[in-house]
């Protein structure tokens, strides 16, 4: 299984109604269904995976995140807002998180920590825009347009009085080492949150 | 050569069956019709449990032959062959498909131009408006009588969509699926403005005597003419006869005149006149009525969340990119609709540059991601293939 299902899968309520935002292959709604009898749908834009989500038997709406759209949802019609390494490729994360807290009771979000210690000392050892097994991509041609660290995500959470419940910090591999936890922002490379409002 | 295009995935020659059905049906208008048939095509096998049935709801122009041919020198198989047939989205390996003629048409079902026994001469304009519950409902009928409890699926694209959708909430447990192709759920004033300039077209033809017209040994062909024409460019797009035809010219020079000159003149007047041949002019009334008065939500007050609650089935939703008549929003509606009903769906708007004929037109994408959904649903009768 995937280790981040693993930690998002406690969670989700049993038989609770999910949407997950940039839901891929469908992966995780699959796990959801068959794991916790959840009832919900995934937003996926690209052909391939809402194919694969078909195949899969997982409801999957096609839809661009950047879009407006998502505001034709009515408001609190899921338990759990789920968006996994998507916060960062979005036009405008702030407004994504809000939405997500409007759709949903509670949101589920991960993204890939550009505070770690590795990617800081990439830029200040080479003088450019940080690569890694994480955030694979060249600076000018990347999903990722909007990156940040632990701390500017917590601070985006106070500004917008969104609360945070939960946090788990991990390396790439989804693991929760005793440093992760200690220096969250400095040594984890994946952060989880379970945020509400 | 008509027998060299009948590939591996062709049904092959099919041939139309006739069912009568004797008891009276009262219409949604209020009206009764006494009695009527039903003309209608299979293709594939019903398994043992009858849990493979796929209905197949024609749109405007339709009819009940869906796929295959009737002979072997047929030029051209039926209206949806491109998705019906061994190894094709409704997989005839699996599935057993049946397309009926709706009531009201001009293609074998009961309609305007047969004989009313009350009278003895055709129905005429005295045939009843014909909703597409009233459609659903003969459907019904229809599969009653070939033992089908439940359908594994009911398909229809435009108007056969509205079909589909109507199933799934008033007959929730006679379908496991519905598959919704650029369809909306309910018509937009520019649709039904369209559909009034077709229908004024026909009723304002001298030929069309009140609707009598074949008693009096005349066929309104201008006025079908016409309709056709002006529904013929909603179904198109601008790129599309742009690519098709763009501002080519029949032969090479102006003629300062108004005779056609232009190549999408001559198109659009060969349809028409093709159409005007074949097709009754009180069925294309009727049938455009049937369509401006599609509207499920109406009798939940204007609610469609509460239309879709009715439905048990999951659907899966398709529009297309550059369909302006009932474009992708309208889908979208549809599908929040069922999200708010806590449904099951999918939902794909697929890149096409055909207009609203985009469901007739092969296209990988939407081939592809229909027969991924459409294995599903067989596996379900254990099926998979």
């Amino acid at each position: 299984m995937r280790a981040d299902l693993k930690l998002i899968e406690p969670w989700v309520a049993p038989g609770s109604r999910v949407l997950d935002l940039g839901c891929g292959d469908g992966t995780l709604m699959d796990y959801l269904q068959r794991e916790k009898g959840v009832v919900g749908y995934g937003l996926e834009i690209n052909p391939e995976y809402i194919e694969e989500c078909v195949r899969k038997g997982v409801n999957v709406i096609e839809q661009d995140l950047d879009e407006d759209r998502l505001h034709s949802f009515r408001d609190q019609t899921f338990d759990t807002v789920i968006m996994t390494q998507a916060l960062q490729a979005v036009r405008r994360p702030d407004r994504a998180l809000t939405e997500m807290l409007r759709l949903g009771r509670e949101g589920v979000v991960t993204f890939p920590n550009f505070g770690y210690w590795r990617l800081r000392l990439h830029q200040l050892w080479n003088g450019r825009m940080p690569m890694s097994s994480t955030l694979p991509h060249t600076w000018y041609n990347t999903p990722n347009i909007h990156l940040c660290t632990v701390r500017d995500f917590e601070a985006l959470c106070q500004e917008h009085r969104i609360r945070i419940k939960d946090r788990t910090v991990v390396d790439n591999a989804h693991r929760s080492r005793w440093y992760n936890r200690l220096w969250p922002n400095l040594l984890g490379q994946i952060a989880v949150y379970r945020v509400t409002r | 050569m008509a027998a060299e295009s009948q590939a591996a995935d062709s049904v092959g020659i099919v041939e139309p069956q006739r069912l009568h059905f004797p008891e009276p049906i009262r219409l949604e208008s209020g009206h009764t019709l006494p009695e009527f048939n039903l003309v209608f095509e299979t293709y594939g096998t019903l398994n043992a449990d009858a849990s493979n049935a796929v209905l197949i709801c024609h749109a405007l122009s339709g009819h009940h032959h869906a796929a295959g041919y009737h002979s072997r020198e047929d030029r051209k198989p039926g209206w949806w062959d491109a998705c019906i047939g061994p190894g094709k989205p409704i997989d005839t390996n699996k599935f057993f498909v049946v397309c009926p003629n709706n009531l009201g048409g001009c293609h074998g079902s009961t309609g305007p131009a047969s004989e009313n026994p009350d009278t003895g001469r055709p129905y005429g304009p005295d045939f009843p408006v014909i909703t597409v519950r009233d459609w659903v409902k003969s459907q019904a009928r229809l599969a009653d009588r070939l033992g089908i409890d439940q359908w594994a699926a009911v398909i229809g694209g435009s108007l056969g969509g509205m079909q589909a959708l109507d199933w799934a909430i008033h007959y929730p447990e006679r379908i496991r699926h519905a598959v919704v192709i650029a369809a909306t759920p309910r018509l937009t004033a520019q649709n039904i403005a369209f559909n009034e300039v077709a229908r004024r077209a026909i009723t304002s033809d001298p030929e069309f005597h009140e609707g009598r017209y074949l008693e009096n040994d005349a066929i309104p062909q201008r006025g079908l003419m016409l309709a056709r024409m002006v529904g013929h460019i909603t179904y198109l797009s601008d790129v599309s006869m742009g690519e098709k035809f763009g501002r080519e010219l029949r032969d090479h020079a102006y003629h300062f005149g108004f005779d056609v000159e232009f190549q999408v003149e001559s198109y659009l007047q060969y349809q028409g006149v093709r159409f005007s041949e074949t097709f009754d002019a009180n069925t294309y009334l009727l049938m455009t009525r049937a369509l401006d008065y599609f509207d499920p939500a109406r009798e939940f007050g204007n609610d469609l969340t509460r239309a879709m609650a009715e439905a048990r089935c999951r659907f899966l939703v398709l529009s297309f990119s550059s369909d302006w008549r009932f474009a992708p929003e309208h889908s979208q509606k549809l599908v929040n609709a069922m999200v708010d009903a806590r449904r099951d769906v999918s939902y794909a708007e697929i890149d096409s540059d055909w207009g609203h004929d985009a469901f007739l037109v092969p296209n990988e994408r939407y081939e592809s991601l229909f027969r991924a959904y459409m294995n599903r649903v067989a596996k379900e009768h254990g099926d998979a293939g």
